[in-house]
């Protein structure tokens, strides 16, 4: 098997230069060895850079590939960075290998022309992924053509520290009404920080009757009137949250401060294993609990993506490749290490791979995929930037 | 006995050839390595600022950037919390320091106030902003040591104290950060002044300390240290760490929102950040000019105040005032520092508990490997940065003084630059430039970006001291046959050994606090402690926080450490050299 990949490294025609073939397996690991790849993801949760860490380690074990994690504030930093380096003509050796990356951030990406692929179908467990039950084909709406592939499943739900509240919470309203009993004891994080926008869409999604229309582009003709129960449940929120919404926290974790400071009793997570590995960590109290709206709440999978510029294509395509491994996944959704959800279809794996799933405790704070009910589509990203756009306006600059 | 002389002076001209020719060398080399990159990123903010940034489809010149900014509803707040910081943050801590030096200078209780301020010099804005932010949020740890006690409370207060609207905590943040930076300043500036013997003539004539201090002294010592006052006042108006951790964001200052809108994958908002940059620009130069005009104000009526002969009536609580302050600051300091050290060990910590429920190493086990690669990334760059900064300094300053090349000294305004432009108005447009030249992301190109800040903050703090070096004692090792660089080096340079030191330590501790510079440079590559740091920032985990701020601020303690240090080692016996 080496030899075969060293022979086909040999034979590959000037492989620096020529994009690699993604169907070529033998021919990605031979030239992956020795590469580096700068991953670009978000640094802000702690839980998220320890596993990253632990994937360094293990490609490097078995590939040869070293990892390093460029922490980012924002995904942003990551596409403007491949955008000039586009402008300055930098076309072969860009400083972004891969990035963690979904929703609009793709969409411009893809867009532009700063991906490399189609190569996510051809990588090798791309086989265990669980493409008809779970959204990894679609990115927001947007079809991903193998552009990027999945590596975690998200799911909307609601962190609550029962000392304060002791029963999950029904539907939008119910937090309002909460929050207006309680004032102070609520807030999210500051949009456009991504959690924040998504809080905004799932209270849409939440306040409307029939939410179809968000699964289109948002037009100048629709946009008011759909929006329209969004903005009435704000301006009732935001003087019944913490601060009175004159601050807001930066980012999803820091909700998870705010709630061990007792500030707040009640916060919105994209992860349905956030909040035990946080108290794991001693990040949360263990009173902590999460819980899921009635009518089901917002799901997305994360990606990864290569840009086109990317100098280690065949290694960025390796840790690609391991993210969606049974090992690497049944770490990810292991809810002391990082809790995600898996991309994996459990009826493709041997009874080996399924084993270290089924081994996993959910959790005491971790909602089991029937408790987590109704998984709502993301809208169409045009959405969520007008979306992000209004609420600057509205309530980012208020005095 | 004449031959003997000729001969000396033969190889003495050979000498001063040499070292003619790279001394003129050294300013021009310090002008490109200070100006290139800042007028390249300056043009690089231009164009797209008047709608011309053709990779986003935008061919100008247009005003629309402008309108676009001015559509902004933020903007006016964003402005004025910009100007009201700055100069809130300059003045307050230029007071305090002016006020303790005047009124204790030379007490025990100064010694002690700087011994305790001084380290705290280098601990990085962003570390202590956040030691403030814990120590003084409604769930911070003073509001816990007297919870439920002393307040009653269960739950924290829900009170808007860290990003307040008026962005008074971010005011307090940069005053606690300033006020040991001017202090360390005003004393390598105050053995050039000859302080002891003017304050005593003037309490031999019955003035009171404070008075008298501010009398005679004050006029001499602000000369020397106006450059970095005006240093204080662009970076509080334009800094971005501090304003992110401690700052309102509902709109945030104007600094932070050009950042916001620079990284901001849709192209076209550049357009508007390069806009806001410009404007972001004429505000510190309109505060720049402001405060000049303050000082022509406030030297009229100190002249008035002077010719009045009031002795300084209320000079004991002025002073007791102004001791207060300053111990305020370093108290902050030291124990935001500490409630930083208790995070990083602590286990669950809920509100109102004045201690964590446990203990525990796991912390620094999670990421303390981390820091370590951060760690030696930081250092070199740092002292590669500092180094050659510090040499081109000197290098700049000696030809200045032999040669009479008062060419810097006319010019002062072009070391400023780098300073008074916020950095990301021209960063971005560096990056595109490094790019172009093929300059690939990585070390060399991370510390040629670092050199533009660090090399006018080590200038600005050594020139004024070196120009105010009696050259009296040239004129006398000259006289005994001393070569200009004997004098140079067995004369100059060792009699202004801690000026020396404390710009090298200054330079390190801007170059360890850069972050921006390194991010957009270093593409990302280049992970230093600060660019961690203020990425963990986002997600507010305290622990890791802790543990990255406290190995941030260790980065930058050892050269401050070193520079109160080596001269008071090195000169433990020249009493008279330990101020220079």
């Amino acid at each position: 098997m080496k030899n075969l990949a060293l022979l086909a490294a040999l034979l590959a025609p000037v492989p620096a230069l020529a994009d690699i073939n993604p169907a070529d397996w033998d021919a990605v690991t031979a030239e992956a060895e020795g590469q580096t790849v700068f991953w670009n993801a978000w640094g802000g949760s702690t839980t998220t850079n320890d596993f990253i860490a632990w994937v360094g380690q293990r490609v490097m074990e078995d590939y040869g590939v070293t990892l390093e994690h460029v922490k980012l504030t924002d995904t942003a930093d990551a596409v403007t960075r491949v955008l000039s380096e586009k402008q300055a003509g930098e076309d072969d050796d860009g400083a972004v290998d891969m990035i963690w990356i979904n929703g609009a951030n793709f969409a411009a990406m893809k867009e532009a022309d700063l991906l490399f692929g189609p190569y996510a179908e051809q990588l090798p467990n791309w086989a265990f992924v669980d493409v008809d039950g779970k959204t990894v084909q679609t990115d927001f709406t947007v079809p991903t053509e193998g552009f990027e592939s999945p590596w975690a499943m998200a799911q909307v739900v609601f962190i609550h520290d029962t000392a304060d509240i002791p029963a999950p919470l029904a539907d939008m309203n119910a937090i309002l009404e909460w929050s207006a009993a309680n004032p102070g004891r609520f807030t999210y994080p500051q949009p456009p920080d991504f959690l924040g926008t998504t809080f905004l869409k799932q209270a849409l999604v939440d306040l409307m009757d029939d939410p179809s229309a968000l699964a289109t582009p948002a037009t100048d003709a629709n946009y008011d009137a759909v929006t329209e129960p969004l903005w009435t449940f704000l301006d009732a929120l935001t003087p019944t949250l913490w601060r009175a919404g004159r601050a807001y926290p930066a980012t999803g974790p820091a909700q998870l401060q705010l709630i061990a400071d007792g500030e707040v009793d009640l916060a919105v997570s994209f992860s349905p294993g956030e909040a035990t590995a946080a108290i794991a960590n001693n990040q949360l109290p263990d009173t902590v609990r999460t819980f899921v709206l009635e009518k089901g709440t917002i799901g997305n999978a994360s990606f990864v993506a290569i840009p086109y510029n990317s100098g280690s294509k065949a290694g960025a395509m390796v840790v690609a490749n391991f993210l969606m491994s049974p090992e690497a996944q049944a770490r990810a959704q292991d809810p002391n290490i990082l809790g995600y959800g898996t991309v994996l279809d459990m009826d493709a794996l041997s009874a080996d791979d399924r084993a270290l799933f089924d081994a996993l405790e959910l959790g005491i704070a971790t909602l089991s995929p029937a408790e987590l009910g109704t998984v709502q589509a993301e809208p169409h990203p045009s959405w969520m930037t007008r979306i992000a756009d209004d609420w600057m306006n509205r309530y980012g600059v208020a005095q | 006995m004449p031959h003997r002389l000729h001969m000396a002076g033969d190889t003495g001209w050979l000498g001063h050839i040499r070292s003619r020719r790279f001394l003129l060398l050294l300013p021009a080399l310090t002008l490109l390595a200070m100006l290139g990159p800042v007028f390249a990123g300056l043009w690089g903010t231009l164009l797209p600022a008047f709608g011309h940034l053709p990779a986003a489809g935008q061919i100008g010149p247009s005003l629309d950037p402008f309108r676009d900014l001015v559509a902004w509803p933020g903007l006016p707040r964003a402005m004025l919390l910009s100007v009201t910081t700055g100069l809130l943050a300059t003045s307050i801590s230029l007071a305090i320091v002016m006020l303790v030096t005047a009124g204790w200078s030379g007490t025990r209780a100064f010694r002690v106030l700087e011994r305790l301020l001084s380290p705290l010099l280098s601990v990085p804005h962003a570390a202590a902003a956040f030691g403030l932010a814990f120590l003084i949020a409604p769930s911070g740890w003073l509001s816990r040591v007297m919870s439920p006690g002393l307040t009653g409370w269960e739950r924290p207060p829900d009170w808007l104290i860290v990003q307040d609207n008026w962005g008074l905590t971010m005011t307090a943040g940069l005053i606690v950060k300033e006020v040991p930076f001017l202090l360390l300043i005003t004393l390598a500036a105050l053995g050039q002044a000859d302080a002891r013997r003017s304050v005593t003539v003037a309490q031999a004539l019955g003035y009171g300390r404070v008075t008298g201090w501010l009398k005679t002294v004050f006029p001499r010592v602000y000369a020397q240290i106006r450059p970095p006052v005006y240093v204080v006042l662009a970076y509080a108006m334009s800094v971005v760490d501090v304003a992110v951790i401690l700052g309102p964001n509902t709109p945030p200052p104007l600094s932070v929102q050009i950042v916001k809108w620079m990284s901001d994958p849709d192209l076209a908002m550049r357009l508007e950040g390069a806009a806001g940059a410009l404007v972001q620009l004429a505000l510190v130069v309109g505060a720049l000019v402001f405060w000049r005009l303050g000082e022509w104000v406030i030297a009229r009526l100190g002249r008035r105040w002077i010719a009045s002969g009031a002795r300084g009536r209320f000079d004991p609580l002025v002073a007791r005032l102004a001791l207060l302050s300053g111990a305020a600051c370093a108290l902050a300091v030291l124990l935001g520092l500490g409630v930083l050290a208790i995070w990083s060990f602590a286990g669950f910590w809920g509100f109102p508990d004045a201690l964590p429920d446990q203990f525990t190493w796991r912390n620094w086990m999670r990421f303390g490997p981390g820091t370590q690669d951060a760690m030696a990334e930081t250092a070199l760059i740092a002292i590669v940065a500092a180094s050659v900064a510090l040499v081109l300094t000197i290098g700049c300053l000696e030809a200045e003084h032999r040669y009479g090349l008062t060419f810097s000294r006319r010019a002062v305004w072009l070391l400023y630059l780098p300073l008074l432009i916020p950095q990301t108005a021209f960063l971005p447009g560096l990056q595109t430039l490094m790019l172009n030249i093929g300059a690939d992301a990585g070390r060399l190109p991370v510390i040629l970006a670092h050199l533009v800040f660090v090399l006018p903050y080590v200038f600005l703090s050594l020139a004024d001291p070196y120009r105010a070096w009696d050259t009296r004692m040239g004129t006398i090792a000259a006289a005994l046959r001393a070569s200009p660089n004997g004098v140079l080096w067995r004369i100059r340079l060792p009699m202004l050994l801690r000026p020396i030191l404390t710009a090298l330590a200054v330079g390190l501790a801007v170059s360890v606090g850069q972050y921006l510079a390194t991010l957009l440079i270093g593409g990302g590559r280049v992970a230093t402690l600060t660019t961690e740091a203020v990425a963990l920032a986002s997600g507010g985990d305290r622990r890791a926080i802790a543990v990255y701020g406290l190995m941030q601020t260790g980065a930058a303690l050892v050269p401050f450490a070193l520079a109160l240090l080596i001269p008071a080692l090195v000169w433990r016996n020249r009493q008279g050299l330990r101020h220079g």
